[in-house]
């Protein structure tokens, strides 16, 4: 990262000590205090923004959790301190949504990651025709969240022609079966995060230096040897950098779920994190809970940044 | 040094002064070459294959969605799937602009975005500016807060902002549609990564001409981050189009607010539907294959930014 240091503005805020007469230090103090105030107005806009819709809402989720919902809705909430907190990450349906939810990372993130390589590996040579992969392959990162759940609701429906001309006859449908609903709805998530783990590494292929390949190649190793004893290596920080944005983006992944399945949502295996706080807040309007979720919610995504961070930073070193 | 098969051919008198171990280098030579010719077959072959196999898995869904939009209710439940659909039911596209007011929710979406992205743009340009070419105590401090906003996702918030927007008389209208959206860490942090590059020299050369801060601004450090502040365009057209969760919890109160995401779903649950369901997809998702193949390159730009350097 680069340092914030040197400001371009030090080196030119006294713009009268080139012409020998040194300035009054009132003005000068005065210049100085004129650059802060129209600093902090600048700054304004977005801090007030996250000062309402970030920084509060976070240090309120702690407030939230400390408090317990009184027998009547009038009544107050009792302060519990953090009972509440502990009694909920230690409750069942906490465990296994907590569960749901690293299984549905566990498939869609590898699952990704390695399509995404392998389709930038296969565009990212030159032949005719790669400008349209390019860009096909890029396409699954577009499609919203709603349009890809749409897309599969058709092709996993039990009334659509395909599901049974591929012999797949399933009913409810896939979507609602006790067994394979959390794999599909993670695989939608795959599909739908190939195209951004494609982009990830094709930019990160791209500024590979050329001659090691072509030493590789020259050198007579198989193309599948180039791949996992080169490329993989060579590109480790661009997939890690790729896996904890995946990570992020699949731990927060909530429409599919919420259209192929539906709400409420009676499936205790497809209950991921965040299905079970958009349940606490919608339907049970027990916000003390949301709260607590929302916290273990923060507190996993920290915990996977945090180890892939360590992770690729021994890998980095490990490369280079 | 090697002859040219051609060229033996051509004259064969040559060959008689060749020795036998010029005719075996020869040989090994073209030996070489018909394997190296033989490879680069071979692997562009492979190279082909994967990118078909590739484009099965990837575009296989996106072909469904294409033909089934077009497709009569029946149709869609045939066995054998129809793949092609030799009788387009072009007015799935009508009925859902017209019997299901797709066309209000495209609206809304419309608005939704060009706040968000207008908002992001302005309030990014103006933190980082202050953050790289101005001085004042906490500068530092406020930075590194602000870049920790990137790391509290939405959904954590979400039960907070839920109550917040209700509180201020803002549920179910566009600005706590919005209101969430109007700053971005990562849009602050990619801005000042681009104004960082500003040569100290042209800033002081400004100052000289006698440029104040704003004019600055405008006229030398924005056209100079262009590239940027339109990667960061683009890049928050596809959040704030795409987005799911808020639009959902805020169009629960007043259904008039839907976005487009949230419309798509809204025709859900009948077969009957499902033609006219997709084609709402199709629509939702035509600006965004326009963003695609036009700002491609912005769009990576946007999403590598901190992947290569």
């Amino acid at each position: 990262m680069t340092a914030v240091n040197a400001t371009l503005a030090d080196d030119v805020a006294p713009p009268s000590s080139s012409n020998g007469a040194p300035r009054p230090r009132r003005s000068r103090r005065v210049a100085r205090t004129k650059e802060a105030t129209l600093g902090y107005a600048l700054l304004l806009p977005a801090l007030a923004v996250f000062a309402v819709f970030t920084f509060y809402p976070f240090v309120k989720n702690f407030d939230l959790a400390a408090h317990r919902p009184g027998p009547y809705p009038t009544s107050p909430n009792p302060y519990v301190g953090t009972s509440q907190f502990f009694q909920i990450i230690r409750s069942g349906p906490f465990l296994d949504s907590l569960r749901s939810t690293l299984i549905f990372v566990a498939i869609a993130v590898p699952l990704g990651l390695f399509l995404g390589l392998a389709l930038a590996v296969f565009a990212n040579q030159k032949l005719r025709g790669s400008a349209f992969f390019q860009i096909a392959f890029s396409s699954t990162a577009i499609t919203s969240i709603a349009v890809a759940a749409v897309i599969f609701q058709t092709i996993l429906s039990p009334s659509n022609g395909l599901m049974q001309w591929l012999g797949i006859h399933t009913n409810p449908g896939i979507a609602l079966s006790p067994s394979w609903a959390l794999e599909a709805v993670a695989g939608i998530s795959a599909w739908q995060f190939t195209g951004f783990s494609f982009i990830i590494m094709i930019a990160g292929l791209q500024s590979l230096p050329e001659e090691v390949l072509e030493a590789a190649r020259i050198d007579g190793a198989s193309s599948w040897r180039v791949f996992w004893r080169v490329i993989v290596p060579l590109m480790s920080p661009t997939i890690f950098f790729a896996g904890v944005i995946g990570t992020i983006i699949a731990l927060q992944s909530f429409g599919a779920i919420n259209i192929l399945i539906g709400v409420p949502n009676n499936f205790t295996h497809t209950n991921v994190l965040i299905n079970y706080i958009y349940d606490e807040i919608v339907y049970d309007r027990n916000f003390g809970t949301a709260a607590c979720l929302s916290i273990a919610l923060f507190l996993v995504t920290l915990l996977f940044t945090v180890v892939q961070f360590r992770a690729l930073e021994k890998r980095v070193h490990y490369a280079s | 040094m090697q002859a040219e098969p051609g060229d033996a051919l051509a004259a064969p008198d040559n060959v008689e002064l060749e020795t036998p171990e010029e005719l075996a280098k020869r040989a090994r030579a073209t030996r070489a070459r018909r394997l190296r010719t033989w490879r680069r077959r071979r692997s562009k072959f492979w190279t082909y294959l994967g990118l078909i196999v590739g484009s099965i898995i990837v575009l296989f869904p996106i072909y469904v969605l294409v033909v089934d939009s077009l497709l009569q209710p029946n149709q869609l439940a045939s066995d054998p799937p129809t793949l092609i659909p030799t009788n387009p039911a072009f007015h799935n596209y009508s009925d859902v602009m017209t019997q299901f007011g797709f066309g209000h929710y495209l609206v809304n979406s419309a608005i939704q975005t060009a706040v968000i992205v207008s908002a992001q743009l302005v309030t990014s340009v103006l933190a980082a500016y202050a953050f790289v070419f101005l001085r004042f105590p906490l500068r530092r401090s406020l930075f590194l807060l602000i870049l920790g906003t990137v790391m509290i996702p939405f959904e954590v918030t979400v039960a907070v902002n839920t109550t917040t927007v209700r509180n201020l008389g803002w549920d179910g209208n566009f600005l706590g549609l919005t209101a969430p959206f109007l700053a971005t860490g990562f849009g602050i942090f990619l801005v000042r990564q681009a104004f960082l590059q500003i040569p100290k020299e042209l800033r002081e050369a400004a100052v000289i001409d006698g440029y104040g801060p704003m004019r600055f601004l405008w006229r030398i450090a924005v056209p100079l981050a262009r590239p940027v502040i339109a990667a960061l365009a683009v890049f928050s057209f596809l959040g704030a189009w795409n987005q799911y969760l808020w639009p959902s919890i805020i169009a629960n109160v007043n259904p008039s607010i839907k976005t487009a995401t949230i419309g798509i779903t809204g025709l859900g649950g009948s077969s009957e539907l499902a033609g006219v369901q997709l084609a709402a997809a199709m629509i939702s998702l035509a600006p965004l294959v326009l963003l695609l193949i036009f700002f491609r390159k912005n769009l990576i730009r946007s999403l590598t930014a901190g992947a290569v350097k």
